[in-house]
Formats: structure tokens, C-alpha cells, sequence
């Protein structure tokens, strides 16, 4: 079981288009303002954000839109000091559910603007319920990461 | 409902990392064993299921072609089912249809995986949703660490007693390892280890994560007339339940866990049970990670929501408890991910047929097996027993 053996190499890359569709491009349009845009169902009239073109209870069409509050409250987070595939920027990083005031389901986004440094720190400064405000790039690009993060409002 | 339908046997790999042998020579091992165990021929498969995590884990698409002569389906149907973590538990229901329609009376069912030859975390990013949310997830561990701290702080449990609690499991479950011939990670753990281990995404340590296995699982499904042609002791499937939940995460609470409390309820009521602590004689629940192992404890109604933390410290589900749980180790020693909700099935199977060696529950009757998919997405299910 100890003897080494020939492992052979292949990297797979496989570039993917996807179609965004008019609901999700409206949304991006926002991004690009600095606006974060829900939908509102009329059916159980719930709001979601990011803007969707369905509701995922009642499949009703999503067409009444809404510029929802850039403030909420955390749900929950994961810290992580150790980089996954595909994140946006170097760890450590501070993943989390946010629910947007005024709105019914959870945003998932970055927590930032805080000392990053020390598991202890980042555990003090954000719980659940902890207020927090979304902070953006400067330059905007019509994509999610066009908000940096999330930070406490203080 | 369909007909009666036993499991009549099964046959697992060794877990590790089998750098040893190509994919198809690792299942051909795991399908050998299943033969071998039950002197069941070849032929007299009329069907074969198999299953992996998504194909993009996997090096090579449609892995059922791949393995074709080592599942001995040249010439037989064959059906591929894949459900990312809950692959193996849906592999097994997939049998189960199979027989109770009446379409197939034995039917082989194999689940997969080789995780050290990919990359697993960046798979599973794969299967986030790719507009708005795949950036902010870190692979399976920071979904599973928003869940549990979802679940602590909605019960307002201490975190020093949900640290104790999960330490309390880890150090159990890799010490059952060792009694569990098939099982990848054994190791004698003590607190001071488990607490002070490196942070994976936090609350989650080392010791809390399963590890990426390299392994394979085979069983046999079979209808009322091919347990009595064979005259093996049957793993009667008594109660199956399988819920899904929304796409996207974040849109429903994963706390009081609705796909995990449906799938169980389903199972129980087909199979009769109203109070499963008492009447399941031992669980083999999916736990590849330890925190979510205690919340599937309240979601499957072994006891209270925001109870479980208590139970395991006074040992409730531990070998010599009132409902043990996972006494091979589980998910969190042996994680071969299209593989591992089968050997849960398989290992339920085991116990109910007193087939479980070091590590059989004595006398055990009832046993549920279980496992879960996706970014919390999926829950399936199943309950076996020795009495149809």
C-alpha cells in the first residue's frame, strides 16, 4: 500500500456564459448606481434581494420593484482565516446572512471594516442582531462584489 | 405502496486516501465484496444504480460508463443518481423504487468517490447559486458554520456548552473508528486537541470536519422472493422520507430545519415509529460535521429543539446510550462523498441484521440511516429493520 504509483495530470477548464435575463440585469443596473434593488411578490408579498423574477413560494411573477434599505441586521457569519476556492479577496474573511430591513428573506455578502486579524475580535464584534451597513467600491461595475462588504454601524 | 423490499447485503472498501488504485479498480472492489459476501451472482442482477458527488469532482463525466464492467451492467440497465452529499442515501432509495415497483427483482446499487484527486471545497462552489451568492461561500464549511450558529444562538445555547458538546462527539466517534474495519480517520482524541485545534471556518475546528475519503460502497436491494431464494437475513426497508427545501441559501431557516423534520417524519410514519428515541435501537446520521450532527438530534425528534447539546453530555446518543449513534464513526471518521450516504445505509443495514461486528449494538432491530445534499438543500431518510 506504501509504493508509490504514477498519478497522471489534467486541468479541465470549461469558460461559462450565463444569461442573466432582464429581473437579474435590472438588478446589476442598480449595483452600478449604488442602489440595492428587491422584488415584491403580490401574491404573499414578501420581498426579496436580490431581485428575483419569481417567488420561490408562490412562483407568482415578481414585477413590482423596490429599492430596499442598505442597512440590516446579521443573521449569522463563519470566519475563516483560510482561503476556499473562488473567494473575492484574501483571507481572513467574514461571511454572512444579512436580513435587509423590510425585507423576508437572508442577503448572503461579506462582513468587513473591522479588525480582522483575531477570531476573538471579530466573535466580540459581531452577533447575531449586530447592525450593519453595506460599504462600497468606489469604482462600480454592475456586479455583486460592487459592494466591498458589510460593516457595523456604529 | 410498493412491495416489501429487504437489503441483503453489502460490501464497503477501505477509506483513505487510495492513491493505490485507478476509480474503476476502487469500485470493482467495493461491487467484489457485495458478491463475495453474498454469493450472489452477477447475472442474476437485473439492474444496477450508481452514484457520485457532482461530476465535476470526478475527472471524468458520466461515471457510469466509466464503470461499467466493474458495476457488471454490460447489458443491463442502469441508472445514475446524484445528489451531491445525500448521493448515497438517494442511490438507496433509488434501489428501493426499483424493487417495491415490481420492475426488478435484485438490483445492485453503488456509490462512489475519490476526493483526493480533485478538489472538493471548489466543487461544492459549483453547486452555489452563480449570480449573487457563489462568491460568499467557503466550499462546505462556511455554509455549515452560518448553520450552526444560526441554531446556537436561535436556542441561546452557551457557546462553552455547544464547544463541550461537539468535542464530546468528536473525541466518541473517532474513538468507535477504531472498531469500524472500513473507517478512514481513527484517533484517540482528548479534549484539550479538539478544543485548541486549527479554525476551519469558525466555530468549526479541525477535529469537528470530516476528511476527504477515497472509498466505495455496494448493496444488494431485493424483493420478498429473492430473500427467500437466497435465504440471507434481510434489512427490511420499512419507512422512506426525502425532502427538498428552496434553491437559494438564506431564503428558509436552518435551525428548526424543515427538509430534515419532513424527511424524518415521512420515514417514521411509514414505518410506525411516534417516538423514535425509544423505539430506534441505533442511528447512523450523516454528520460531517459535529455541530450539525447535534442539530439533526432535535430535527429528527430525538428529543427537544435546543435539548441536544445536554443529551450528548450526559451520553444519551453515545455507544452505550439510549439511541446510539453513528457507532461506526459516521460521516465525521469516513466522508467518500457519493459513498457515504450508502454506508450509512449499509451500516444501519449491518446492525439490524447483527452483522456489525466490534462495533454492533446488541440485539438492535430498528435503524435509521440518513444523509444530506447540496447547500443545506436535501434530506433523505430510511429506516431498516429485521422484521418486515
Amino acid at each position: 500500500m506504501k509504493k508509490d504509483f504514477y498519478t497522471i495530470s489534467n486541468v479541465i477548464r470549461l469558460p461559462h456564459k450565463y444569461a442573466a435575463g432582464p429581473s437579474f440585469t435590472r438588478f446589476y443596473n442598480g449595483l452600478e448606481e449604488g442602489k440595492i434593488f428587491g422584488t415584491i411578490c403580490p401574491s404573499c408579498k414578501k420581498t426579496f434581494v436580490p431581485a428575483r423574477s419569481f417567488c420561490p413560494g408562490c412562483l407568482a411573477n415578481l414585477d413590482e420593484w423596490v429599492e430596499v434599505s442598505q442597512e440590516g441586521e446579521v443573521v449569522s457569519w463563519a470566519y475563516t482565516d483560510r482561503e476556499f476556492f473562488g473567494m473575492p479577496g484574501k483571507p481572513p474573511v467574514i461571511l454572512a446572512l444579512i436580513k435587509l430591513d423590510g425585507t423576508d428573506c437572508n442577503f448572503l455578502h461579506l462582513i468587513g471594516g473591522i479588525e480582522m486579524g483575531d477570531r476573538d475580535e471579530v466573535s466580540s464584534a459581531i452577533k447575531r442582531g449586530t447592525r450593519v451597513r453595506a460599504a462600497w467600491n468606489d469604482e462600480k461595475k454592475g456586479h455583486m462584489l460592487d459592494i466591498k462588504y458589510f460593516e457595523p454601524v456604529s | 405502496m410498493g412491495r416489501p423490499v429487504a437489503i441483503i447485503g453489502s460490501g464497503q472498501t477501505h477509506h483513505g486516501r487510495r492513491f493505490d488504485v485507478t476509480y474503476p479498480e476502487l469500485v470493482k472492489e467495493a461491487v467484489d465484496a457485495v458478491f463475495e459476501n453474498t454469493g450472489i451472482s452477477p447475472n442474476d442482477i437485473e439492474g444496477v444504480v450508481s452514484g457520485t458527488m457532482p461530476s465535476m469532482m470526478e475527472g471524468v463525466a458520466l461515471t457510469h460508463f466509466y464503470f461499467a464492467e466493474v458495476l457488471r451492467s454490460v447489458g443491463k440497465p442502469i441508472m445514475k443518481t446524484e445528489t451531491c452529499g445525500s448521493t448515497g442515501i438517494s442511490l438507496a432509495f433509488t434501489g428501493y423504487y426499483w424493487v417495491a415497483s415490481g420492475m426488478a427483482d435484485l438490483v445492485l446499487v453503488v456509490g462512489s468517490e475519490k476526493m483526493n484527486e480533485g478538489d472538493s471545497q471548489a466543487t461544492m462552489t459549483t453547486v452555489v447559486e452563480p449570480f449573487y451568492q457563489r462568491y460568499f461561500i467557503a466550499g462546505a464549511p462556511g455554509v455549515f458554520s452560518m448553520q450552526c450558529q444560526e441554531w446556537s444562538v436561535k436556542f441561546g445555547i452557551p457557546e462553552d456548552k455547544v464547544r463541550a458538546a461537539a468535542t464530546r462527539l468528536s473525541i466518541d466517534h473517532h474513538n468507535d473508528a477504531f472498531d469500524n474495519p472500513y473507517a478512514h480517520i481513527k484517533k484517540r482524541l482528548t479534549p484539550e486537541e479538539v478544543n485548541n485545534a486549527r479554525i476551519i471556518t469558525y466555530p468549526i475546528r479541525l477535529w469537528d470536519v470530516c476528511p476527504n475519503s477515497d472509498g466505495a460502497c455496494a448493496m444488494i436491494f431485493a424483493s420478498e422472493e429473492m430473500v427467500k431464494k437466497y435465504g440471507l437475513k434481510p434489512a427490511w426497508v420499512k419507512g422512506v422520507g426525502y425532502s427538498g427545501e428552496e434553491y437559494w441559501f438564506g431564503d428558509s431557516e436552518k435551525a428548526i430545519w424543515q427538509c430534515a423534520i419532513d424527511a424524518a417524519k415521512q420515514a417514521y410514519d411509514m414505518a410506525g415509529i411516534t417516538n423514535p428515541r425509544k423505539e430506534l435501537d441505533v442511528a447512523e446520521v450523516y454528520n460531517p460535521f459535529t455541530y450539525q450532527e447535534m442539530l439533526y438530534y432535535e430535527c429528527f425528534g430525538f428529543c427537544d429543539f435546543g435539548e441536544a447539546c445536554d443529551l450528548v453530555l450526559k451520553g444519551v446518543f453515545s455507544r452505550e446510550g439510549e439511541l446510539p449513534c453513528d457507532p461506526s464513526g459516521g460521516t465525521l471518521c469516513t466522508n467518500p462523498i457519493g459513498a457515504t450516504g450508502l454506508n450509512r445505509a449499509a451500516e444501519a443495514a449491518l446492525q439490524v441484521t447483527g452483522q456489525a461486528g466490534d462495533h454492533q449494538i446488541p440485539g438492535a432491530k430498528l435503524s435509521l440511516a440518513h444523509a444530506m445534499g447540496g447547500v443545506d438543500q436535501y434530506n433523505g431518510v430510511m429506516i431498516l429493520g429485521s422484521e418486515k
